[in-house]
């Protein structure tokens, strides 16, 4: 293996696309030739870095060093300095005003331990950072159903908001007899502010497929699909040419490694619906129907994708998994907390100094993930309150900072953790603004099929709408808070279900900001 | 197996919905999407009940009994979300049913006087809705639709035309014909199947409007005279002006399990027409004249023979009718066959 006395990674995700690493990249080439250092310096291209809202970025190892906001013209200058001469350009490092240096918390990350690392596009890197084996380990000298107890043992519990535990839910297809059963991974990441599943897939492909194929093997299916939302370009790419490899290196295909076990994976794209992240209504979809809930029972892990047991479960659910067969239940149940294992992948967005990603154990408070994780709030900003879970989650106020980020703890202040978005607001921030703008999105989300939810969340719209524009009554924040319980009650699926949290929390943490606007 | 609405025990057969049992015994439990030929869509919600033992609320119109069930439908809970749903289905349309069609035999309003509820609490629909009135037998006024469903399923699913489906989602979600055309420029047969399903007065009858309320007019039971299929419909009569008002199908028929063709449902001009004959006629120096049937049979039974005597019986040609049944074209077929004497017989739909 040729030696590079230095590596410098670039984070290409639809962010940086936007923003023109393609280009940079190039100018990067031409100035390492001109200075006679390609032998010497590695670019590589990789998923994402874990940065946002700061254009092109290069982390440059072993040194670990972070440029930010990058324009053509700092290239020479980076070039000069940095590689040639050795001095890193400090105006252009991320967070050099920050005593503390930016936590990326790789040592214990599960699901992102090889984003921003590796070359997502290249089959080869995955398998040098041991990838596979879990899959291998599986087909070689696992029964489906150790597969399936390992799972269960790790306490692994659903990502994708509700937090059920995945072992149990294989279980319940595991021993149905059928012609034909199905994984499915719900990709459809529609909850507004969360963007981890888009990370994950675009940082490392193969470890969803990994995913999806132990899962497979577990529950006896022998397809997968990857339901993914349309707007995920770069992410259907990189997948698609994930599965070409796998399919290439016989990972994928008949008779895998002479197990006799088939499987294959193919992608969807879905059109742009947030209830096709519920899971029925994502199989109708699938199916090339109108995109709307089925009634449960039966669920699919009886009768769902084209009458077949399937599984549906999500990506960052799935990415977990050939951790845990690699390294066994009980280490990955040192992750965590009782109850709660693993980590957590949060999307950290609003006034903090470090908008981005981390993983961390679940458990971890709210007040660690914005301090150490998100570099804090902004300067001159003070925390008033954090959307926590994204539009279907709960309003958190500063006395719920030290509250342990789980599914359980959570659940003690009728919060939940959903998809693990988080919104951190400072003092400029409008509850009544917030409030508005999440029923707004339920408005235009609900899909129609049940009066509670097409017509609630109408109701509930036009009564925000009217407190936002001075013209609303006190007596109406009740009414919203009645309506929307009534609706928790008689909804056909979670999203109508949904909007009595982010306006309970809303409404009764911040109940002086809604008054101000009606006065 | 024994099931307990509201403390009292009823008999339940496996497989039948709480709804169903509640139905068969006269308790009435709000409900608007669901209807015996569409089944269970659990989508309108105004069926909600309690059941001992499960989380929420469950639509009793999808839940299955089990024995020894215990279901309350009158808690404070229950109406409480029943009212709920209700009133927004009221307050997100111009549900006005003072001059409606469908007052009287309206499936949100019987909910609505269950209920107790006045009057909407909300205004949610806009002042700006079209009707379709394109069709020529049918009138659609959206801004009173509840999406409860049942005529698309019954366009697709029971009558298999494939013409209505949902358009567009959430609040703004509508029925649409094909790809959202008036209902006349659509591939709409107008078999009014959807008309029959409709619980509310969305989708109506155009001739009858203003015609006669449910109430005044006489239910009689008749088959269609059509054609041979022998649909069972309902003939609703206007008794002080001896006239037909409108023809409905009767569900629980074996033949037509409540469904009928354009010409069985909107085809009734004819009974009240001046031009209607309802005696024989016979020519004569190019003047009809009435006649009774003995005459004209034997007229024509003379008129046949001195042909088949003179031309012989393959001069004569008989031609059926689709509307009879198959047993009187066998009769039919029979009679020139072995009467006249010759195979010269067919039917009429032969092209």
């Amino acid at each position: 293996m040729k030696f590079y006395r230095s590596h410098i990674l670039i984070g290409i995700d639809d962010a940086s696309l936007a923003a023109g690493v393609k280009e940079i990249e190039a100018i990067l080439r031409s100035e390492l030739q001109k200075n006679n250092l390609s032998e010497e310096i590695n670019i590589l291209e990789t998923g994402t870095l874990g940065l946002f809202g700061t254009g092109v970025s290069l982390m440059v190892y072993p040194e670990q060093t972070a440029y930010v906001n990058l324009q053509k013209s700092d290239i020479a200058e980076i070039v000069e300095e940095h590689f040639l001469k050795g001095r890193p350009v400090h105006r252009l490092i991320l967070d050099n005003t920050l005593v503390r240096k930016y936590d990326f918390n790789y040592k214990r990350r599960i699901v992102l331990n090889n984003s921003g690392v590796i070359d997502p596009e290249n089959i080869d890197e995955y398998l040098g950072t041991g990838g596979y084996e879990a899959w291998e380990k599986a087909l070689t000298s696992m029964q489906p159903e150790a597969v399936l107890q390992e799972v269960k043992a790790s306490g692994l519990r659903g990502r994708g908001g509700a937090g059920f535990p995945a072992g149990l839910k294989w279980s319940f297809t595991a021993p149905i007899k059928a012609e034909q059963k199905y994984v499915v991974v719900n990709a459809d990441e529609g909850e507004p502010g969360t963007f981890k599943d888009r990370l994950i897939m675009e940082g490392d492909p193969h470890k969803l497929l990994e995913g999806v194929m132990l899962c497979a093997y577990a529950i006896g299916a022998s397809e997968g699909y990857i339901y993914i939302r349309g707007e995920y370009k770069l992410c259907i790419s990189r997948l698609e040419k994930a599965i070409e490899q796998a399919r290439d290196y016989g990972i994928l295909g008949k008779n895998i490694f002479g197990s006799g076990f088939d499987l294959d994976i193919f992608i969807k794209i879905g059109a742009g619906a947030y209830v096709c992240g519920e899971e029925t209504a994502l199989i109708e979809s699938m199916e090339g129907n109108r995109g709307t809930p089925r009634s449960k029972p039966p669920f699919p892990g009886v009768a769902g994708a084209w009458q077949m047991p399937t599984v549906v479960n999500n990506v960052e659910t799935l990415a977990n998994v050939p951790a845990i067969i690699t390294n066994g239940a009980a280490w990955f149940a040192e992750h965590g907390v009782e109850g709660c294992t693993g980590t957590k992948v949060y999307t950290i967005m609003g006034d903090v100094r470090l908008p981005g990603l981390c993983e961390v154990d679940m458990g971890t408070t709210l007040r660690t993930i914005i301090q150490q994780y998100a570099g804090g709030m902004k300067e001159g900003k003070a925390f008033k309150a954090a959307l926590v879970g994204g539009a279907a989650g709960v309003f958190l106020n500063d006395q719920r900072l030290d509250v342990k980020m789980d599914y359980n703890s959570l659940k003690e202040y009728a919060a939940v953790l959903g998809s693990g978005a988080i919104l951190v607001m400072s003092h400029s921030a409008d509850m009544v603004d917030m409030l508005w703008s999440v029923l707004r999105f339920f408005r235009h989300e609900s899909c129609g099929k049940c009066i509670p939810c097409a017509k609630g969340t109408q109701l509930l719209y036009k009564l925000i709408d009217g407190i936002r524009k001075g013209k609303g009554k006190e007596s109406d924040l009740d009414e919203m808070i009645r309506i929307s319980n009534g609706m928790l009650k008689s909804s056909f699926c979670a999203l109508g279900q949904s909007p009595c949290m982010p306006i309970n929390s809303a409404i009764t943490n911040f109940r002086e900001d809604f008054l101000a606007r009606i006065k | 197996m024994i099931v307990y609405l509201n403390g009292k025990a009823y008999e339940a057969s496996p497989g039948e919905t709480v709804l169903q049992v509640a139905l068969r015994n006269h308790l009435y439990i709000p409900h608007l999407c669901f209807h015996e030929k569409t089944g269970k869509a659990a989508k309108c919600r105004a069926c909600v009940v309690e059941v001992e033992g499960m989380p929420g609320l469950k639509t009793s119109c999808n839940q299955p009994v089990t024995e020894g069930m215990k279901v309350t439908t009158n808690s404070k809970q229950v109406l409480d979300a029943q009212r709920l749903v209700v009133d927004l289905a009221l307050s997100s349309g111009r549900h006005d049913c003072l001059a409606c069609e469908q007052n009287g035999n309206c499936e949100l309003q019987d909910a609505a006087y269950y209920l107790g509820i006045t009057k909407p609490s909300f205004q949610l629909y806009d002042d700006n809705y079209e009707i379709d009135d394109s069709s020529e037998f049918i009138v659609v006024d959206r801004s009173k639709c509840i999406s409860c469903g049942r005529c698309i399923v019954g366009c697709n699913h029971t009558v298999v035309n494939e013409v209505l489906n949902y358009g567009n989602r959430g609040y703004e979600t509508k029925i649409v014909f094909d790809t959202d055309l008036p209902m006349g420029s659509s591939t709409c047969v107008q078999c009014g199947e959807c008309v029959q399903l409709c619980p509310v007065g969305c989708i109506i009858d155009k001739r009858t409007i203003g015609a006669g309320r449910t109430w005044e007019l006489d239910k009689v039971e008749t088959v269609c005279p059509y054609c041979g299929v022998g649909c069972k419909l309902e003939v609703h009569i206007d008794r002080t002006q001896d006239k037909i008002i409108r023809i409905t199908g009767v569900e629980d028929s074996p033949t037509n399990n409540g469904m009928l063709c354009v010409k069985g449902r909107y085809g009734f001009d004819f009974v009240n027409s001046e031009e209607r004959l309802t005696s024989p006629m016979i020519k004569e120096n190019g003047k009809f004249r009435e006649a009774s049937w003995e005459e004209a049979i034997a007229l024509v039974a003379s008129k046949f023979t001195s042909i088949k005597d003179e031309f012989g019986s393959d001069s004569i040609v008989g031609l059926a009718s689709a509307k009879v049944t198959n047993e009187e074209n066998f009769a039919f077929q029979k009679f020139i066959r072995k009467e006249v004497g010759t195979n010269n017989v067919d039917h009429c739909a032969r092209l």
